[in-house]
């Protein structure tokens, strides 16, 4: 029965206090905010060691049934990391510094790859953008059109392209190109469609999502919300 | 309370000096306010940067700090309460320095309410007894309608269709960590899930982030199948951590994903960058996506990529949809009315903010305008 | 003609990651440079900065790792240029710890090409665990977190340190965002103690940022490499941002020619039906 009811006093007790204490400055409870933010990033720290051992059991217990290379580079590459950091922390002071091993490692292995990483996107915005942005409805279609004003509105060949227009209104309606060859339309429109309508609708999300944030942290410390406790 | 002594004969150089106990605050701290009289203003002779100075009773004056020339207030902290301290600014220009009478004596004194964030409390008793009220309501038998979320009701489907395909299941947190909100969230969801999959003998995959996270997976997805009877097929070795790198958890996920090609996948939690690298190698191997994720810059790339999205509040509200319980809806509703409550402000207050733009010497209007401004200001 | 143009929706992914691969590449081959238009916010962080007199103190938090370097690094090198040009002294420091090395190289680079000296002119105050725990403590005291610079020197035995106590002796307080850490700036730093910011920020994380320009919390954004690339502008020295700005532009006209040719296959499709 205690098993039971004793995460949900602590939780209880704990969410209450944190929110008294916003509105108290004396001490002791000015700081506890700070206090409890501090013993987080401690215990925090020590989680590092629980992915560990849940990591390193792992792949040991594969490579005991099997050799498997990936696991056997994966275990080399932890321990040669570790090795090599508490080796440039004991030489340098820190592992950070610049001729250190341990900022060899970083500079050529640890920034290329996730550089990399993260350049994919590029290569899955494209297919994504292919395959999704179909003017299936008017929101859609709507989608589209300001996904393309922003795209070119935000890059210098937005500029050319405008000028392009420019040219063409002034051929049409018989404006001195002059007049209007500076007016770069898909930025003008970008910028607009970035503060105003882009802005509203943010905004709408996140209020919606802070208020659902609050009512499920309401939930959580008077007990309603029991998910994150096992039975 | 907090004790004010203002300079009321005329100094030479600053008039309005004022030195104070902080208001508001824990103590140990006292605020000196100050202005420059007019005509020691010059670009020719400017003023760098404001030092002060303090001393104690029979002691010497000590330089306690500066701050730069714009701010004409200075929180000098670490004092000890009820002790009389004793306070001169000096005005250090290009060519010399120009030194102000001295304050004192001056105490700190420690509050215990905060006087600024009075709206703050307020604001936040109106929320627990809108909650509260609406989840009595809903005790009481009051039928609560929810709207479909499809995101939601697709689960079974997408379990049922991973099962029929002889595919595994994958769940993924994302990067949160469990002191997010949204990781609690979609451990509700994660709990219907693994309990589906245990009926159905499906084989369910969460590659973690965060070890916590992992821990309480397990806990979770031991428990829902323990719910459905089939302990047997519970495998801890399914539940791994893999690392707290964003991009490398990408790069494993995306592994599993193309070795284990699972039918059904499953975004729910905080993602950063590396939503459509996850999302779109799940379309290539054709598997069913469901995202959830309150992550507003992330939405995008998983309503392109994935088959259904849950948008931000909708996840939170996930836990009341998969459980309709009472208490549970009464909260989504107390939600609902608080929501509505805020478009009521914003329309206001709007309206208000605007007819000040308009008539801006009509001093009723710009006093509403502040006082509004002011309640929904937090310090 | 119509079979060919049907066939126009369902392109294989592997000839647009390879056509995709060739526009990225190829402007930056032929070292292809375009005009920046400089906007409006970036316009504002620019004047924050070059309005500073010579000796203000600006603190740069570098807040992203590796990943996102190719956007933000030239942001961070384009503005300690800025500063160590008007000799305004630099602080730096960061809440991702993987970030600080990057952080380090910009410095020594930058440092180097206006004769900036360590302890003098900059330092860097490295990583230190608490978040928000230590965004607050920096506006109550600085030492309480940073006793020590991240080589473990005491940052009193550097001299324009010794009157730096907390937020109210910064002028300027430099966000380098990838992540959610620049809304924590603006929660404590900016809302509590009043402090100015700018932000840098990835495009992803861009449009988060506007609310809090347009209300005034932040005094100027920069975002993206397309930020980057104006900043490198408005600051006369091309870097890799100025570079890579007809890489984008490239890229952003290929996809939008994906989308229109996907969008001419679905419409002929959809006819058949």
């Amino acid at each position: 029965m205690i098993r039971h009811q004793l995460p949900l006093i602590i939780t209880f007790f704990t969410g209450m206090l944190l929110i008294i204490t916003f509105f108290i400055p004396h001490k002791p409870f000015g700081d506890l905010e700070q206090r409890f933010l501090i013993w987080y990033s401690i215990i925090s720290g020590f989680t590092v060691l629980l992915g560990l051992d849940s990591l390193v059991r792992y792949h040991l217990g594969k490579l005991k049934k099997e050799f498997n290379i990936h696991s056997f580079i994966l275990i080399l590459s932890l321990f040669l990391t570790l090795i090599l950091g508490f080796y440039s922390w004991f030489r340098f002071k820190t592992p950070f510094a610049l001729n250190s091993p341990f900022m060899f490692l970083y500079t050529y292995v640890i920034i290329p790859l996730q550089a990399t990483m993260f350049a994919l996107l590029a290569f899955f915005i494209a297919s994504a953008a292919y395959r999704a942005f179909r003017a299936r409805t008017f929101e859609a279609t709507l989608l589209l059109i300001a996904a393309t004003i922003v795209m070119l509105g935000r890059v210098p060949i937005g500029g050319y392209i405008s000028k392009g227009i420019a040219y063409f209104i002034s051929f049409l309606f018989k404006i001195p190109y002059e007049k209007i060859s500076e007016t770069q339309i898909f930025a003008i429109v970008s910028d607009w469609i970035m503060n105003i309508p882009q802005n509203a609708a943010k905004r709408g999300i996140f209020i919606g999502t802070a208020l659902g944030g609050i009512a499920m942290s309401i939930r959580i410390i008077l007990g309603i919300e029991r998910t994150y406790i096992t039975k | 309370m907090f004790l004010i002594i203002f300079l009321i004969f005329q100094n030479s150089y600053f008039q309005n000096i004022k030195g104070y106990d902080t208001p508001a605050d824990e103590g140990g701290s006292i605020t000196l306010e100050w202005k420059i009289k007019e005509e020691f203003l010059s670009d020719t002779n400017p003023i760098k940067f404001f030092e002060i100075y303090r001393k104690e009773k029979e002691k010497e004056f000590i330089n306690v700090g500066f701050v730069l020339s714009q701010y004409n207030t200075y929180e000098d902290k670490g004092l000890i309460d009820g002790k009389d301290y004793y306070y001169q600014i000096w005005a250090i220009r290009e060519k010399d320095t120009l030194k102000s009478e001295i304050i004192g004596p001056i105490y700190s004194k420690a509050q215990w309410f905060n006087t600024n964030r009075l709206n703050v409390l307020i604001i936040t008793i109106i929320l627990f007894v809108v909650f509260l009220y609406y989840i009595e309501k809903a005790k009481k038998g009051e039928k609560l309608f929810v709207r479909k979320i499809a995101g939601l009701d697709a689960i079974d489907d997408a379990v049922g269709r991973a099962t029929e395909m002889g595919r595994p299941i994958l769940f993924s947190f994302g990067l949160g960590v469990i002191t997010d909100v949204v990781t609690i969230a979609a451990l509700s969801i994660l709990s219907k899930i693994a309990k589906k999959c245990a009926e159905y003998g499906t084989r369910l995959l969460i590659p973690n982030y965060d070890p916590i996270v992992m821990a309480a997976a397990q806990e979770t997805v031991k428990e829902a199948y323990l719910e459905a009877n089939r302990p047997d097929l519970y495998k801890e070795s399914d539940i791994t951590y893999l690392t707290s790198d964003q991009f490398g958890y990408a790069a494993g996920c995306d592994g599993i994903i193309l070795r284990e090609k699972p039918g059904a996948i499953f975004w729910q939690g905080y993602f950063f960058a590396e939503s459509l690298i996850l999302a779109e190698t799940g379309h290539s191997v054709g598997a069913i996506q469901i995202a959830g994720t309150t992550a507003i810059t992330q939405l995008p790339f998983f309503i392109a990529a994935c088959d259904y999205t849950l948008i931000g509040e909708e996840m939170f509200a996930a836990s009341c949809y998969l459980k309709p319980e009472p208490h549970m809806l009464g909260s989504l509703k107390g939600e609902d009315f608080l929501k509505a409550i805020i478009l009521v402000i914003f329309v206001v207050s709007t309206l208000i903010a605007t007819l000040a733009v308009i008539f801006k010497d009509f001093t009723f209007i710009n006093n509403l305008f502040q006082f509004i401004n002011n309640i929904f200001t937090v310090k | 003609m119509r079979e060919f143009l049907t066939k126009l929706a369902t392109i294989d992914r592997r000839i647009i990651y390879l056509l995709t691969f060739l526009v990225v590449c190829l402007p930056m081959l032929f070292k292809m440079i375009m005009p920046i238009r400089i906007s409006e916010e970036v316009k504002r962080a620019f004047k924050e900065i070059d309005n500073l007199k010579p000796g203000s103190i600006v603190m740069i938090s570098i807040d992203y790792d590796a990943a996102s370097e190719p956007e933000l690094q030239p942001m961070l090198i384009a503005i300690l240029r800025h500063c160590f040009s008007k000799d305004i002294k630099v602080i730096l420091l960061g809440q991702w710890a993987l970030g600080l090395p990057l952080g380090e190289m910009a410095l020594n680079q930058v440092a180097k090409e206006y004769n900036k000296k360590y302890g003098e002119d900059y330092v860097n105050l490295g990583y230190r665990p608490g978040y928000t725990a230590l965004m607050v403590g920096i506006g109550k005291e600085l030492r309480d977190f940073f006793p020590t610079d991240y080589k473990g020197i005491p940052i009193d035995s550097f001299p324009f340190m010794r009157k730096v106590r907390n937020y109210q002796q910064i002028d300027i307080l430099v966000g380098l965002e990838a992540g959610a850490t620049g809304d924590a700036w603006v929660q404590f730093a900016g809302a509590r103690f009043n402090q100015k910011i700018i932000l840098g920020t990835t495009g992803v994380v861009a449009p988060d940022m506007f609310p809090y320009l347009q209300a005034k919390q932040i005094v100027g954004l920069i975002g993206g490499l397309q930020g980057a690339a104006e900043y490198e502008t408005l600051v006369k020295k091309a870097g890799s941002a100025i570079l890579g700005m007809p890489a984008q532009s490239f890229v952003h006209l290929l996809i939008i020619i994906f989308i229109i040719v996907g969008n001419i296959g679905y419409f002929i499709l959809r006819r058949k039906k």
